[in-house]
């Protein structure tokens, strides 16, 4: 009985056959050798034949069928051939005996339900038992020997997307519902479910019982997730997630593979997906047959893992044969290619792309790239196409300029604000040039001498005038000219970069980081090792990633990096090999214009009345270069020291996309407090509402671990004061702290006099808090 | 003072900080007495580009005077006003009363002072620059008033495909569609304000190619959605340089459908002109008979209180039938179960009803060329749905429902919007406080039901799991008069209609029930024009 598996060879090739009407639904009888497909304006029922679908009956009779042929849902008995049951859109459940001589074959109707039912469902093993599930929020299950149902489930006015029975438990099934719950019932208790978790966000419209895993429920929502969840625990546990690309409409578990199900879509996605869940990337198989979306599949046996039937919107009904399925996984290319936060680079390809490489020497200090700690064991069960990447990670040089570490310095130490103007650019000044910046450095003491009051003579870095001075002045002065040659030098030096750094990338990149190992180490230690399979980052999910136009978007960024301190050589400098590092950027010259900077200057001096704001157009381009470049800190600090002077003259819409920009490097690099202080000084309305935005703390009781909406101190479920002192045990109503370790605490005062004499938790629960 | 600082003042009456208000109030106070000093009493030259400019400014003094959330700024606006009035400068007062013409300005602004949810969210918005007299109107429902402004607020000004000048002409030329000039005039000026071009404003013909092809649709989705084909998506979207994309077409539905709905509860409400614009405050003086007339109209009279309550007394019972009628269709329900062709001719008969309930007087009202010239073909307006000779196919929800298929859709091409309109549907569908004018704890969904599925039904889409015998049985005649005008042609609603239904009910169950006429009637465009995109694509 059970061995039919056979079945499958009689006809199996893709086939299918039109049909008059949308359908809705399909389902197969037991013995996998007729299909029953239901629409609002079809039903009807097709044997599947060697040599296509032949239309068997249709049980749409009646000169003006009524809306009891409408069909939302359709199932065939598993145990008894000749039953079927619909689900009608007007909210009838209608069962259908084959058996039945005449033409109509309708045997029962319930009308019990006051809304659309969305899903019918028989018992696997039970031959008289029915559940449905309606857009009423009721589920009802019905004994077909009655005129009646024998039990009602109430979902709490929430409407049911689906319901099943479990393939293992007796008295179980599973009911999905429009806000994203799920509920797991006892057949024999309809007072209240057993269980109920909130498995979406959005409806949850399907939902699937493992056929051989006891326990094992795979949902699918509207939120395009597929979601695999293990009930044998006391809290249903989310141990697969799959993320398709349109909301889920079907999933099926695909028989006798237990990783694998089919999935598919309600809107926009026409395809059938085929996933093994373990590889959530990339669809295992997919057939692509329907031209509009597809609303119902159905494995045709439930031996046969081969075979899957589906109806679809576009009028068609389709056998698929699992070998004329596509594998995206043969079309995906496992490369891939990041950035580290420091100017890192972490690169993946296949292997045998990698050693293929032509002209490629041995590394001297070993292999740099990334030593393939997780290669996957090969799974049988797993019949994916095994792809082996290398994974080469680059570091940017200790010392060299591409390192970020200048950027977080000068974040920490610039001064923004707290001293007069001229204090802060001198300070600001030196900051820059320790940091080998010298750039950076005359700009800022240039800035000084532009914008500092002329009437004021005594200004403490006079000195530093005539020595220094001269040298940025000569240097804006002429931005114009520069910034476009400059530009213009850049893209040259880009291109040639680029193309060096492609043939030569490993090679150079690899000498350069010796001797750098346990830092290397540390970048990837967190990556994946903890994984207990020892998955492997080089498999699909890297494929995903890879883009061919990558390269060519990041390498720019990265040469961007390298080249900065480079940018103010002038340009009547000859371009001189494309590689510049770090250090020769520094020695740049100016002899050739040192004669008019000194000209400029002295004008400057002897003309000391001149208006601030005559330096404000200058000024301007000149943070728009550095912006350009790259260096938004430069942009935001000068603005932030500068304020009112040149706020006007730039528009609030770019500035704000600078603060913006300089804000989110400064949090992702941690710098939190520096971040915070570029908010509190910006001026933009949009900025400094970001330190308006989200201040609010919730907290949840001590007691019923229940959320405190109302006072801070006292909960309204279980009234009891929730935020006691742990020294002296009265009520906390002003500022509470608590250690974030074994969360007690009390009064801000009295848990710092604590701490000063001991180490220990005032409760006494034994941790070491700290208190800093 | 230069412009900035007098934003930044502005701004500073808006904050939530007490200290700021004040110091904002006082800065502002310098600068009216400086200015009024300057001017000199009696400016009898109306003319003169400094006393209109003072008379904005006025204006915009007497507005916060009575809408400012916080009552220390709206008490010294009231006080500055009076003390520069004592100089001998002519000040404005509020023209009509209150935010709708139909309730009474002293109930509305009561909601505030009572709910402190509605309170925070009055303040937020006016912080933003937007508490409008729809908002003030909405204020009956802090929960809906929220999902509201926050849906709102990302259409306009959050991240999106479209440009934001774009998005306030389009709100122009959907308002205007249904001569809504309290919409159009509130979008001109921030259309104005975010850069938009003048000659835009001259008529559809001053604006872009692109904008011009959205005329059809904005015309076919006010109007007759359900002649909505892809052709017409077709058109939009492959228009060679003029074309649209699909993200950005699917912005412009939605806010196509936003505004025409929201007009709909702007003249089903009654709704004013906000104080501080044209037309919401004068110059003149009162003169007695008119302000007799005025007020009574506007129900702020004693007198119009007294007779309201003469004729509640008279059709007292109404809400009594109604809920015994409610509790009779629960009941009988189970039993008698009509056969499939009865309710099928009973969703055509309501249809066709819905056909015959007239919408208004026949007063013929020309728009005003000041509005209509933002749209093109004036003539076309709402069409019955069933009209012999031609036959358009129901739309079934069961085959498109917003749930599973409308909401996909939005979320895929304009993400997040998706989330923000399934919120605001939900809300304003479950949103109930068990009560019927007078009575506790009755359950309203069936009378809810009724109302969302009728207006679907005169759009023609059709459930199939519903019995519309009941909106029969629920709906009397002057009430589904007054639906019918406001969503098929709400310029056309009065006074009258709207205190001739459910005359015991509240005004807020009034406002109540015109919200569920709004997300409703939008609803159903969008599901007429996302089905249209929908078969597009495939």
């Amino acid at each position: 009985m059970e061995k039919m598996a056979c079945v499958s060879t009689v006809s199996s090739r893709t086939m299918f056959c039109h049909l008059d009407a949308p359908a809705n639904a399909i389902s197969v009888c037991r013995d996998a050798t007729q299909v029953v497909v239901a629409g609002r304006n079809i039903f009807k029922i097709y044997a599947m034949e060697e040599d296509g679908f032949v239309e068997r009956l249709n049980l749409r009779v009646g000169r003006k069928p009524s809306l009891n042929f409408s069909c939302a849902d359709v199932m065939w008995h598993q145990m008894e051939e000749n039953l079927l049951a619909t689900a009608a859109t007007n909210g009838a459940v209608v069962t259908w005996n084959l058996a039945r001589p005449c033409r109509n074959k309708q045997e029962h109707l319930f009308t019990e339900h006051k809304r659309t039912v969305n899903k019918v469902c028989f018992h696997p093993t039970e031959v008289h038992m029915l559940l449905s599930g309606s857009q009423d929020g009721f589920m009802k299950c019905f004994d077909l020997r009655k005129k009646e149902s024998v039990s009602t489930f109430s979902g709490q006015s929430e409407s049911v997307r689906d319901v099943q029975f479990s393939m293992k438990d007796y008295f179980t099934f599973a009911a999905s519902f429009e806000n994203g719950n799920v509920q797991l019932w006892d057949i024999r208790r309809p007072d209240r479910y057993e269980r109920m978790f909130t498995a979406h966000t959005g409806p949850v419209f399907c939902c699937d019982w493992h056929p051989e895993d006891r326990g094992w429920l795979a949902t699918g929502g509207r939120d395009k997730m597929v979601k695999v969840w293990d009930m044998t625990t006391n809290r249903a546990k989310e141990i697969y997630c799959v993320q398709t690309i349109a909301s889920v409409a079907r999933v099926k578990w695909r028989p006798e593979r237990r990783w694998h199900l089919a999935t598919c879509s309600m809107m926009v996605d026409h395809n059938i997906y085929v996933w093994d869940v373990r590889r959530p990337f990339i669809p295992f198989a997919t057939f692509e047959e329907h031209k509009d979306v597809t609303t119902g599949i159905v494995w045709s046996h439930q031996h046969d893992p081969y075979v899957l039937l589906s109806g679809s919107k576009d009028s068609t009904l389709y056998q698929h044969i699992f070998k004329d399925a596509s594998r995206p996984v043969d079309r995906a290319n496992p490369e891939g290619l990041c950035f580290g936060l420091f100017g890192d680079l972490a690169f993946a390809a296949k292997e045998s792309l990698m050693t293929g490489e032509a002209g490629r020497k041995p590394y001297p200090a070993g292999d740099r790239r990334y030593p393939i700690f997780f290669f996957k064991k090969p799974d049988v069960t797993e019949q994916f196409a095994q792809v082996a990447s290398a994974l080469s990670v680059f570091e940017s040089e200790a010392d060299g300029s591409s390192r970020m570490d200048w950027f977080i310095k000068t974040a920490r130490r610039y001064l923004l604000s707290g001293k007069p103007f001229a204090e802060l650019c001198d300070h600001n000044a030196k900051v820059a040039k320790e940091l080998n910046r010298p750039q950076v450095s005359t700009t800022w003491t240039m800035l000084r001498i532009m914008f500092s009051d002329p009437g004021n003579p005594a200004l403490p870095a006079n000195h530093n005038m005539s020595k220094l001075g001269n040298i940025p002045l000569m240097n804006s002065f002429n931005l114009k000219e520069m910034s476009s040659a400059l530009n213009e030098r850049n893209k040259e030096n880009r291109q040639d970069n680029l193309h060096n750094l492609e043939t030569n990338l490993n090679n150079d990149e690899n000498e350069e980081t010796e001797g750098s190992d346990g830092q290397a180490e540390y970048l990837f230690g967190d990556a994946e090792l903890d994984d207990d399979d020892l998955y492997s980052m080089e498999h699909e999910n890297q494929a995903e990633e890879a883009e061919f136009s990558l390269p060519q978007e990041a390498f720019p960024l990265r040469h961007e990096i390298v080249d900065h301190p480079s940018a103010p050589e002038p340009p009547a400098e000859k371009p001189e090999s494309p590689q510049v590092s770090g250090s020769e950027a520094e020695s740049f010259c100016l002899t050739p214009m040192e004669s008019i900077s000194l000209i400029s200057v002295s004008q400057l001096l002897y003309q000391p009345q001149l208006p601030p704001s005559f330096f404000c157009p200058v000024v301007r381009e000149m943070l728009d270069y550095y912006a350009e470049q790259g260096d938004v800190q430069m942009a935001v600090s000068v603005l932030i020291v500068l304020g009112d002077r040149i706020r006007k003259e730039i528009d609030e819409l770019t500035q704000e996309h600078w603060y913006m920009s300089y804000i989110d490097l400064l949090q992702r690099f941690e710098l939190w407090n520096v971040s915070n202080e570029v908010i509190k000084l910006s001026t933009c309305s949009a900025i400094t509402c970001l330190n308006q935005a989200s201040t609010t703390l919730h907290i949840n009781c001590s007691n019923c671990k229940r959320p405190m909406s109302n006072k801070g101190w006292i909960c309204d479920r279980c009234h009891q004061c929730a935020s006691v002192c742990a020294v002296c045990h009265h009520v906390v109503k002003g500022l509470f702290v608590w250690c974030q370790g074994c969360s007690h605490g009390g009064h801000l005062e009295h848990v710092m006099e604590w701490l000063k004499s001991s180490n220990h938790c005032p409760a006494g629960c034994g941790h070491l808090c700290e208190y800093t | 003072m230069d412009g900035r600082d007098v934003v930044a003042m502005w701004e500073g009456l808006a904050s939530r900080d007490a200290a700021s208000r004040d110091a904002a109030m006082e800065s502002l106070q310098q600068e009216m007495m400086r200015r009024v000093e300057s001017i000199g009493p009696l400016p009898e030259t109306p003319c003169s580009s400094s006393a209109s400019h003072l008379n904005r400014v006025l204006a915009r003094i007497l507005m916060l005077s009575k809408r400012c959330p916080y009552g220390d700024v709206r008490e010294k606006c009231i006080w500055l006003l009076r003390s520069i009035q004592d100089i001998g400068v002519r000040i404005p007062r509020p023209l009509g009363n209150g935010p709708s013409r139909f309730i009474p300005e002293k109930e509305i602004l009561q909601v505030s002072k009572v709910d402190a949810r509605t309170q925070s969210i009055f303040e937020e918005a006016f912080s933003l620059g937007h508490l409008d007299n729809i908002s003030l109107v909405m204020g009956f429902h802090p929960q809906y008033l929220e999902s509201f402004l926050r849906t709102q607020h990302y259409l306009l000004q959050m991240d999106g495909p479209l440009s934001l000048h774009y998005r306030h002409y389009i709100g122009i030329m959907a308002a205007a569609r249904h001569q809504c000039s309290y919409l159009v005039n509130l979008h001109v000026n921030d259309f104005l304000q975010v850069g938009g071009d003048p000659k835009w404003l001259n008529g559809l013909e001053g604006a872009p190619q692109k904008l011009q092809a959205l005329g059809e649709l904005n015309k076919i989705l006010a109007h007759r959605p359900w002649l909505l084909t892809k052709t017409h998506i077709e058109s939009l979207l492959k228009a060679e340089e003029n074309s649209w994309s699909l993200a950005e077409l699917i912005h412009a539905v939605v806010l196509l459908t936003h505004y025409h709905s929201l007009a709909s509860f702007t003249f089903g409400c009654g709704i004013t002109p906000d104080i501080h614009t044209d037309g919401g405050h004068t110059f003149r003086p009162p003169s007695l008979s008119g302000y007799c007339v005025c007020d009574i109209a506007n129900g702020n009279g004693a007198l119009e209180e007294m007779l309201g309550n003469q004729q509640v007394a008279e059709v007292s019972g109404e809400v009594e039938v109604l809920m015994e009628r409610m509790k009779q269709l629960q009941e009988c329900r189970d039993e008698e179960e009509a056969s499939q062709e009865e309710m099928t001719t009973r969703f055509e008969r309501e249809k066709t009803e819905s056909m015959l309930v007239a919408t208004a007087e026949d007063e013929e009202c020309v728009p005003s060329r000041d509005v209509s010239r933002h749209f093109e073909d004036p003539s076309y307006g709402y069409q019955d749905f069933s009209r012999r000779g031609e036959h358009v196919p129901t739309f079934r929800v069961q085959d498109y429902s917003w749930e599973d298929h409308g909401f996909s859709l939005v979320n895929r091409l304009y993400p997040d919007v998706g989330q923000l309109l399934d919120e605001k549907f939900q809300i304003a569908y479950n949103l109930t406080y068990n009560t019927m004018a007078t009575h506790q704890g009755v359950d309203t969904s069936m009378l809810r039901r009724a109302i969302w599925n009728y207006i679907h039904c005169m759009f023609g889409i059709r459930y199939d799991d519903y019995d519309y015998g009941e909106i029969n049985e629920l709906l009397d005649r002057s009430f589904k008069v007054y639906i019918k005008t406001m969503v098929c042609s709400p310029e056309k609603t009065t006074k009258r209609m709207y205190e001739s239904f459910w005359r015991q009910f509240q005004h807020s169950e009034k406002v109540h029930v015109n919200l569920l006429l709004m997300e409703a009637r939008m609803q159903a465009e969008l599901l007429y024009a996302l089905r249209a995109i929908t078969r597009y694509m495939t």
